[in-house]
């Protein structure tokens, strides 16, 4: 029974990797054995030319470094004030909570594109087209509802006894929330940079509408548009594509044990 | 006075989240709304149309069309998505060696961009030489000659959703296992006292065990569904030169939207169309959640 359960797992991994192989082994080869007939698995001859072009001479890198930019900073201001809403909406009584909490989730119920058409009407009118700050602040935005949903649950979730004492000892809501909640809240904070880090890196709608300088381009819109351009260059395009998988799958493998435990954790107890 | 000293700091928390959240999503969102009855190009000054935009949303072919699509898509997708993570999440709750690197597997796609998976299913999918049409054709001998799966107005909408399935198997998989880890232990084994077989067991102790956890996923999935987008505007305009295409046979309620808005330059048609899909939302998770309930009781 156990070893017929494995046996159906690895065939499902098989069926689950097999786009992922046919693109490691597409970007392995030279342009023209991409679409040999039968389709080789194992590249022969191998080559890393691919890599090596899509890095230097397409801009890739410049590329690369947009991305890391717009993610890494939306990111953190999105954490950030996600953190300290979530913290202020699970331990504090205040006027007007309610309505406020119940805004924020309402976002997360309108379909993105809902927003797509008034944003670019406002980012036009702020002089936030073609510039990276445009990203930043629509990505920051883009998890905020999302965020603050979970944190909640997770400070929700904090024995009282500790901001007690902490109140007590004379401790002002900003004081707690930096000395007492956010030493506690680690793997809230994990699990919603993760969601953020990928949702931000991944993001290619807002993108593709608000960026057409060249040199702004994110990985996405640099991706999708070099394959338009240059349609069967599949190499190249896996080999970019590949690129751009790196930091992901390092922050996933480093976090990915909060993931689970922390996401329902912090949604079910909210 | 004291009272006011006491709240100051607590707004102090709020504000910068709440301005950011104020300026770029309520506001947009309220002016969206009120510029979905008038005519909006930005070329022209803007005219207050009353419901012109919506009747002329319910009067569009295009537009039903589109989202009986959506609803094709969705369907497809949730219920493949619920029968495979469902599937990996009861495979991956034994007792099998490789756990970690076989959830890592499902999970991978998860984690990688809509634009990234996209081109590699348009490489798999492609008419001439793609792995597809290899497997089918040459390997399995199921089809006699090469076909065009994304340009062919029968199989392309479907050839999408088998990607969108393929994504999100992991996710609905993750979610499943925490689901499945609520399952106290001594129920199976007094279930198995009892005698009940393995269906038995998953019959009467799992799938109970599993209602709430798989209302939340119909009900996100269905969700994700309606919202369908990335995939079909690269592949679709890669395979066939429109987006939505061939024949309008992939135009979902989002790209249509898109075309009415940003093609078009159409903003107050596209605005309306986004509130009535939003509407189309929120009507069918209600009718979900009630199902569940109504099921919960019987």
């Amino acid at each position: 029974m156990r070893w017929v359960a494995f046996g159906i797992a690895v065939t499902l991994a098989i069926l689950m990797f097999a786009p992922f192989a046919l693109m490691v082994s597409t970007a392995l080869k030279p342009h023209a054995y991409v679409l040999e007939i039968p389709p080789k698995l194992i590249p022969d001859p191998l080559t890393l030319d691919n890599f090596v072009e899509a890095w230097t001479s397409n801009n890739f890198g410049r590329y690369f470094l947009n991305s890391m930019i717009v993610t890494i900073a939306s990111t953190i201001i999105s954490v950030t004030l996600s953190a300290m809403l979530g913290f202020v909406f699970a331990r504090y009584e205040f006027p007007g909570r309610r309505v406020l909490f119940g805004a924020l989730l309402f976002t997360l119920m309108v379909p993105g594109l809902v927003l797509l058409i008034p944003q670019f009407v406002l980012a036009r009118n702020l002089g936030l087209l073609n510039s990276l700050w445009g990203l930043v602040i629509v990505y920051a935005v883009l998890n905020l509802g999302l965020n603050t949903f979970l944190l909640r649950g997770f400070f929700a979730a904090m024995p009282s006894e500790i901001f007690d004492a902490a109140s007590v000892d004379g401790a002002g809501p900003w004081r707690i929330f930096r000395s007492v909640a956010i030493p506690l809240a680690g793997p809230g904070i994990a699990t919603v940079t993760i969601f953020s880090f990928l949702a931000a890196w991944d993001e290619f709608t807002w993108a593709i509408v608000t960026i057409s300088d060249k040199d702004l381009y994110t990985l996405p819109v640099a991706i999708r548009l070099f394959q338009r351009a240059n349609g069967t260059e599949w190499g190249l395009v896996f080999a970019a594509s590949l690129i751009a998988m790196v930091p992901v799958l390092i922050l996933f493998v480093t976090l990915q044990r909060y993931i689970v435990s922390g996401t329902f954790q912090g949604a079910m107890k909210g | 006075m004291a009272r006011a000293r006491r709240l100051l700091p607590i707004y102090g928390l709020l504000l910068p989240g709440m301005v950011l959240y104020g300026l770029w999503a309520a506001y947009p969102l309220i002016s969206s709304f009120i510029l979905s009855f008038s005519e909006w190009n930005l070329t022209k000054p803007t005219v207050f149309i009353g419901l012109d935009n919506y009747t002329r949303a319910l009067s569009d072919p295009l537009f039903w069309r589109s989202l009986s699509s959506t609803l094709g898509y969705t369907i497809v997708s949730v219920a493949g998505q619920l029968v495979l993570g469902l599937g990996a999440a009861l495979l991956l709750n034994q007792r099998i060696p490789g756990r970690s690197l076989l959830r890592l597997v499902y999970y991978l796609p998860v984690i990688t961009s809509w634009v990234i998976v996209s081109l590699v299913f348009l490489f798999i999918y492609n008419g001439q030489a793609g792995a597809l049409n290899w497997l089918l054709k040459d390997v399995l001998h199921l089809i006699s000659k090469n076909i065009a799966w994304l340009a062919e107005p029968s199989t392309a909408l479907w050839a999408i959703a088998i990607l969108g399935i393929w994504k999100g198997i992991g996710w609905t998989m993750v979610v499943f296992l925490a689901g499945l880890q609520s399952v106290p232990r001594e129920l199976y084994e007094a279930a198995a006292m009892d005698g009940a077989g393995a269906w038995a067991r998953f019959r009467y102790v799992t799938i109970p065990f599993l209602r709430a956890t798989s209302t939340f996923l119909i009900v996100v999935l269905t969700i994700g569904g309606f919202n369908a987008f990335i995939s079909i505007f690269v592949m679709s305009s890669s395979a066939t030169g429109t987006i939505g295409g061939p024949l309008n046979s992939t135009d979902v309620a989002l790209t249509y939207m898109w075309k009415q808005a940003f093609t078009q330059i159409d903003l107050g048609y596209g605005a309306a169309l986004s509130f009535l899909l939003a509407a189309a939302i929120v009507v069918v998770s209600v009718v979900e959640l009630r199902l569940a309930r109504r099921q919960e009781t019987a």
